[in-house]
């Protein structure tokens, strides 16, 4: 069982802890990222390829992929989350709820088979409990085309009580912009083999270890 | 009419309007905002205006600006035209227009020639078609984006050495911007 297999991290009563609350708003944070570079490399040369985008509209996201020939399909998947599972009770226990797991997987997953030649899925999934967190990386796998891939980030500090969750701007092929939107406490902590486990169905799994603790990971269905 | 007047001139009440009251107004015939001739001419006026206490299950064909701020169940067709969706504006209905600005409500596929332009606090749920998007960061954005290129006006076809000859002999007669004519002579002839 998943649940097994990937280690958890103690959990709070709710996965959301407050966001910072400072005078300034945040700003965001340019890096490098292999991962979304070698996503990118996937789509070289290819045109009129349709991106699926978890980390909500944004200009730059929008503006990058239209201009390379390609369709995406936007939504904020956290969002997502937090109207299926936020309101009444725990935000983890909550996604045990089978109608609301449901609700969230209709919303966030609901296309048809082979839509999309490509998934920027950032680091949405760690926040997902690990039935439900199956659930969508099997729903993934028949949304996405044979050899298209799907990047994601999975924070990788095991001892660390809270994750930042970002929003992801690309900048261009090789960078991309972070903004702070909150510091959240992981659901699970995940490591290279609980990776591959978790993406067993895919053709490969090839892991990016960054300085800044954050496990960039690219799935090639 | 409906479109032109000031919304406060539409009573939330229309039970207590001592005349006929338009809102809000349920239609399932096509409406127009077709200027009638005893009415002064669009270019004199501003768009026109459906108020936020106006409701309207139909379609809606315009043949100017328009700027929504109610309630829309239906289909809104502007072909030539702006779509203003104000903030209290809000419309399940498939949207074509040439430019769209969302400031409040679409739940529905927008088709937009030109752009469309979703503003900070705007909701869109479904799909897009649009030469060019603007989206301010805190709108919300459900659905796929297709960027519609416009066609690159086709270049000459490179003319057969055939018609290179015939082309060159037609030029040579001193006609310069013939160039095309010319070549499509030269293709029938060869037939």
């Amino acid at each position: 069982m998943l649940k097994d297999r990937l280690r958890s991290v103690q959990l709070a009563p709710s996965l959301h802890s407050p966001p910072k609350k400072s005078g300034a708003p945040a700003l965001p944070q340019n890096r490098s990222s292999h991962g979304l570079e070698q996503f990118f490399s996937s789509l070289q040369d290819q045109e009129s390829l349709s991106i699926l985008d978890f980390s909500g509209a944004s200009q730059a996201n929008i503006s990058f992929i239209t201009s390379m020939g390609h369709r995406i399909y936007s939504n904020d998947v956290m969002r997502s989350m937090e109207e299926a599972f936020g309101s009444g009770g725990d935000f983890v226990a909550n996604q045990s709820d089978p109608e609301r797991a449901a609700a969230f997987l209709r919303e966030s997953l609901d296309f048809p088979e082979r839509s999309f030649d490509g998934a920027l899925i950032w680091d949405t999934l760690q926040f997902l409990a690990p039935a439900l967190l199956q659930d969508t990386v099997d729903r993934l796998f028949r949304t996405l085309r044979p050899q298209s891939s799907l990047l994601a980030f999975f924070h990788a500090e095991e001892k660390a009580e809270s994750a930042p969750l970002y929003t992801y701007r690309i900048v261009d092929t090789k960078n991309m912009s972070l903004t702070p939107r909150n510091q959240v406490r992981p659901v699970q902590y995940f490591n290279n083999r609980s990776l591959e486990k978790l993406f067993q169905k895919y053709h490969s799994v090839k892991f990016f270890l960054t300085r800044d603790h954050l496990r960039e990971v690219i799935v090639r269905r | 009419m409906w479109n032109k007047k000031k919304e406060e001139e539409y009573p939330p009440k229309p039970a207590s309007a001592p005349a006929p009251a338009p809102s809000p107004a349920k239609e399932n015939a096509p409406m127009s905002t077709n200027p009638i001739l005893s009415h002064p001419a669009p270019e004199s006026r501003g768009p026109a205006i459906i108020g936020k206490s106006v409701m309207i299950k139909g379609q809606i064909f315009s043949r100017e600006d328009l700027t929504i701020d109610g309630e829309i169940d239906g289909s809104v067709e502007l072909h030539e035209h702006r779509l203003t969706v104000g903030p209290n504006g809000k419309l399940q209905a498939g949207v074509k227009a040439r430019e769209v600005v969302v400031l409040g409500t679409i739940h529905g596929n927008v088709e937009a020639s030109d752009k469309i332009d979703i503003r900070k606090d705007a909701k869109l749920v479904g799909d897009i078609k649009t030469a060019r998007i603007v989206i301010e960061d805190g709108a919300y954005f459900k659905g796929s984006i297709d960027i519609a290129r416009p066609e690159a006006s086709k270049p000459a076809p490179a003319p057969a050495p055939a018609l290179s000859k015939s082309s060159a002999a037609a030029n040579s007669g001193g006609n310069a911007s013939a160039g095309t004519p010319t070549a499509a002579a030269a293709g029938d002839s060869s037939r």
